[in-house]
């Protein structure tokens, strides 16, 4: 939203007198073709699916199309709201958005002052490699990898627990719903750890470093350091980046809920995605799926827009 | 001055056993699949494969390339990210260069229009209806076209373009250049990095899709590698589980030859070798990209 301010800002700023539309689309046509196609589609994909809402409101039918098919009201949202999946769906939607957000979030501050330590360059370029590769790579590798390593026949992570002696068995974690929470999140922790680093280094990277030579004159040592100018340094961009993404909190995707959920634990993997999708291709009934879709955009624009304001109260220093 | 106190050597081993840690436990997977892909199939059976195989083969990477299913679904995904990557950096290219433009008299209301597109979204059922009713079913068209323009990207190449000096084009302009000219003969030459960063999120994007295969093209002869790797995978988690199989079955050629679990393993190198010879090259671009980007938003 504070993009689009600044945008339209810098965009009003310069005006030249208007000498009437047609000459001057004829002396811009270069600049008409170069954006109108691309635009047309970004409208068609972006905006035109918004028509579909009005299925939520019908008893939609495939075959009748959106302009055959019969009102209802709000009879869908009265069964969604009715069903008891719906409310363990959205369960399973919250608390995996906020055990990833809050293992991503902690996560990438403790790595980031970490590296931010090693003067070794060579070796802090090398981890920041390797650790950004899982950000490359599709949920289906990874999907991969955690059945590999999962494996109850010789996976690593079984092996690595039966030799250091916690376990005696092989655990069966993709049978079992109680893991499934956890294995999301750390598969969403090793996937992206790395990368979300790159905004705090270039944070910590950007502080003054007068700062620190001024701690060391006066006697500071380096965990003194790190706690009076690192990480105050970082706490305004940490504090943005969280409350941005709590925006987003439940439309943090289904990619790896999808690939490793399975029948057994689908009371613990299933989603607002998979549930809609669930609805309508399975059980074909488009309405309540769009129903969902509508149910998740609200309270996402309630959410965006109300952390939107929060971080900007937070840029003016109103609030903490 | 005093020597280095204690606690700070400690912490020094602390920090970089730690982070060599980390280093590990991120490579680790990567080069566990890399051996057992490298592995005879019946002796990975046995288990215990690390980062070593214990039995030297190409024969996984011989069956998987023989297969012809999976070797059209890499002719398929090869195609993909070049053609849907090279469009794509083309029209953000050219849009982002219109909306840098101060003069341009519907800059304003497209950008507009664009930034409220990272905001809305119609959702994934009213998505696929739109889909189906423009016959993007079943078709190459529907790998390309949705994801065509990306606001975010346009952003990105747009704030590059803003901080170069305006003199430039403008110069080029008094020279009699068309707008074209101006951007792929003077402005474009001297943006690669942030060319650069863009083409490799969407050659990446592409690359790994694999949801609008499922979802938009069932047919066999349009299936992506990616895809392939996914029906292998779930057929493997529902052997794990117990549970039935949703998505179709894989050639019973390929299981009869060597096992899901030497076919899994290789795949996943294939698909992940391409980016790991890529990226490294362009991460001192990326880096500056996003964080150009993140400090926009």
């Amino acid at each position: 939203m504070r993009t689009i301010e600044r945008v339209i800002k810098t965009s009003t700023r310069i005006q030249k007198p208007s000498k009437g539309w047609l000459s001057t689309a004829k002396s811009q046509y270069q600049l008409i073709i170069m954006s109108i196609p691309a635009m047309l589609i970004l409208i068609l994909f972006s905006y035109v699916p918004l028509w579909g809402w009005i299925m939520a409101f019908q008893k939609y039918s495939p075959a009748k199309g959106v302009f055959g098919s019969e009102f209802t009201g709000l009879d869908t949202f009265r069964t969604l709201f009715k069903d008891p999946i719906f409310y363990e769906v959205l369960r399973n939607t919250l608390v995996m958005s906020i055990m990833s957000l809050g293992a991503g979030f902690v996560g990438a501050i403790v790595l980031a002052l970490l590296l931010n330590e090693v003067k070794f360059s060579l070796f802090k370029r090398t981890i920041q490699t390797i650790t950004y590769i899982p950000h490359f790579v599709s949920w289906i590798v990874i999907a991969n990898i955690i059945l590999v390593g999962l494996s109850p026949d010789g996976g690593f992570i079984n092996e690595l627990l039966m030799t250091a002696g916690i376990i005696n068995e092989p655990i069966y974690f993709m049978a079992e719903g109680k893991w499934f929470w956890w294995i999301h999140t750390f598969a969403g922790l090793w996937k992206e750890l790395g990368w979300s680093t790159i905004i705090y280094l270039a944070v910590l990277g950007g502080v003054n470093t007068e700062l620190y030579e001024a701690a060391s004159v006066d006697g500071a040592g380096r965990f003194s350091k790190m706690r009076h100018i690192s990480i105050p340094g970082l706490i305004p961009t940490a504090m943005m980046l969280l409350i941005l993404n709590t925006g987003w909190i439940l439309s943090s995707g289904f990619e790896s809920q999808f690939l490793l959920g399975s029948n057994l634990v689908i009371e613990y993997s299933q989603v607002l995605d998979l549930y809609a999708m669930n609805y309508a291709f399975s059980i074909g009934d488009y309405s309540l799926g769009v129903a969902i879709s509508i149910f998740k955009s609200i309270v996402s624009i309630i959410l965006v827009l109300s952390v939107n304001f929060l971080a900007r109260k937070l840029d003016q220093g109103k609030i903490f | 001055m005093r020597g280095r106190p204690l606690s700070s050597v400690l912490f020094n081993i602390f920090n970089y056993s730690f982070l060599l840690l980390i280093g590990i436990i991120t490579l680790y997977p990567f080069l566990n699949l890399m051996a057992i892909s490298l592995n005879e199939s019946l002796d990975t059976v046995k288990g215990g494969i690390r980062i070593l195989p214990r039995v030297w083969t190409t024969s996984n990477y011989e069956i998987v390339f023989s297969n012809p299913q999976l070797l059209s679904a890499a002719v398929r995904s090869l195609l993909r990210t070049v053609i849907g990557t090279l469009l794509s950096v083309f029209m953000t290219t050219m849009l982002a260069y219109t909306l840098s433009r101060r003069d341009y008299k519907l800059r304003k209301i497209l950008t507009l229009v664009m930034v409220m597109s990272m905001y809305v979204s119609g959702g994934l059922i009213p998505f696929y209806i739109l889909i189906k009713d423009l016959h993007l079913t079943d078709t190459f068209l529907v790998y390309i076209l949705p994801g065509l323009i990306s606001a975010f990207n346009v952003l990105i190449v747009r704030s590059y373009f803003d901080q170069l000096p305006e003199g430039l084009s403008e110069s080029a302009r008094i020279d009699g250049a068309s707008d074209f000219q101006i951007l792929f003969r003077v402005l474009v030459p001297i943006s690669m990095p942030v060319i650069a960063t863009i083409t490799l999120f969407i050659s990446v994007g592409h690359w790994n899709s694999w949801f609008d295969n499922y979802l938009y093209n069932t047919s066999q002869n349009l299936s992506l590698l990616q895809f392939e790797l996914m029906k292998i995978l779930m057929q493997s988690i529902s052997q794990v589980t117990g549970s039935a199989s949703s998505t179709g079955h894989i050639d019973a050629t390929l299981v009869n030859t060597t096992s899901p679990e030497s076919i899994r393993a290789t795949l996943t190198i294939i698909v992940t070798l391409p980016i790991l010879l890529v990226y490294p090259f362009l991460q001192k671009y990326f880096v500056k990209g996003i964080t150009l980007g993140a400090m926009k938003e």
